[in-house]
């Protein structure tokens, strides 16, 4: 199917500002190359400078930046301190995250509904206000302008009954063969009814240390065959707690009155990721676990690390709003001024 | 040679799940279509947006029950 709307150039994002020697080693390292290794071990791993270092080296495997050559992405003394920076996050969510096998037990955990749950969704559906769902979209933005590109990676990596299935799912997210039906195209027309700037890379400045490591975990995941598992793990997270997730924010838009140009974004994946739940769990994980057992442990750690990496950027998001704050680093201009 | 058989899939406690697009005849004739690779009908009548399901046939919890569940996603 072709596209009704008319094509935008592709336009790289800029770097990012760094925020700390970390990642201005590493932004500096992109723009004219590296020679020096940055000492990596050691650093805070949640913290916004080897959370942005990470992003920015990551980002290379998918739209690159302004002013960067496009083989910086094999650059071994990047690739050597992208693999620094990335043990130093996995040791740590190895060790914050409760390690477990049995993984329809852990599915089971996440098809319960809380009817009066805390996360930012139900706050929104309750109380939210138009600033504070700008807010949500702009960080949410990080991955759904690249919705579904981190998990593609795993597809090579996964044979038979497994790889059909989640590939259905994402043809799905791609828009089952229409380009204006993809979901990152419908997440940026939703950013444009909200005011926002929908360019690729346009709040990476704005977006706090726990917004980058939930995407950072999905690239984690899926750039490393060792950790298909988990990679699998994630999605299936995101797959089954997304549809009523997503229903708390049609609710609020609505209750908001936002436009339904606005609304279709979470209304479409309402439905979705109620199918992409039965295929997640039915054609992917069940025929995976079949075939290769003693991926287990590496599918409840994923689902565990997100959920983990959720309620962190959760918790900071939904903790600035009580305290009148702008949850973002750069704050939008309807974003109240702060303490 | 006979048209392969559409395959259906019953879930113990969720929706149906129907291969292809489909269109759906309501009731009052109303037609819904659903051009998804795979479509999932509602079975428990609870759905807000039949006849497709929106995972309302799942078990609510209260909150304190919920949160006792460690590293459980609950921004989304």
């Amino acid at each position: 199917m072709l596209s009704r709307s008319a094509p935008r150039p592709v336009e790289p994002p800029a770097l990012p500002e760094p925020r700390g020697p970390l990642s201005a080693a590493v932004v500096g390292g992109l723009r004219r190359g590296l020679e020096i290794l940055p000492p990596v071990e050691g650093a805070d791993p949640y913290s916004e400078d080897l959370q942005l270092a990470l992003y920015c080296l990551y980002e290379l495997h998918y739209r690159g930046f302004a002013g960067v050559p496009d083989d910086r992405e094999w650059d071994p003394v990047l690739l050597t301190v992208r693999g620094a920076a990335e043990k130093v996050f996995l040791d740590a969510l190895r060790s914050d995250v409760e390690p477990g096998g049995d993984v329809d037990a852990e599915l089971e955990s996440l098809l319960v509904e809380p009817v009066d749950g805390r996360g930012v969704s139900y706050h929104l559906r309750r109380d939210g206000e138009r600033w504070q769902v700008r807010e949500y979209v702009a960080h949410r933005s990080l991955y759904h302008l690249k919705e579904a590109d981190p998990q593609a990676w795993v597809i090579a990596r996964l044979d038979g009954a497994a790889k059909a299935a989640l590939v259905t799912i994402e043809h799905d997210e791609y828009g089952a063969g229409d380009p204006d039906r993809m979901h990152a195209h419908l997440f940026g027309e939703m950013m444009r009814a909200l005011d926002l700037d929908d360019s690729y890379g346009a709040y990476v400045d704005a977006a706090p240390a726990a917004t980058l490591a939930e995407v950072n975990l999905m690239s984690l995941c899926g750039l490393h065959r060792s950790l298909r598992g988990a990679l699998v793990g994630q999605f299936a997270a995101v797959e089954l707690t997304s549809s009523p997730g997503s229903d708390r924010l049609v609710r609020a838009m609505r209750r908001l009155d936002l436009s339904e140009r606005a609304v279709e974004f979470y209304a479409e994946h309402v439905e979705a990721d109620a199918v992409h739940e039965q295929l997640v769990r039915r054609g992917v994980i069940a025929p995976l676990l079949a075939t290769e057992p003693a991926l287990a442990a590496d599918v409840v750690f994923g689902i565990r690390a997100s959920g983990f990496l959720a309620d962190r950027f959760g918790d900071a998001v939904l903790d600035s709003w009580a305290a009148g704050r702008p949850s973002l680093r750069v704050p939008l201009p309807d974003a109240p001024a702060g303490a | 040679m006979p048209e392969p058989a559409r395959e259906i899939v019953l879930t113990d406690d969720g929706p149906m799940l129907v291969a292809g697009p489909v269109e759906v005849v309501l009731p009052d004739g109303r037609r819904v279509r659903s051009d998804r690779p795979v479509s999932a009908l509602c079975m428990c009548r609870r759905s807000r947006r039949q006849p497709f399901c929106d995972t309302s046939h799942r078990t609510k919890v209260r909150t304190e029950e919920d949160r006792a569940q460690p590293q459980r996603p609950t921004s989304r």
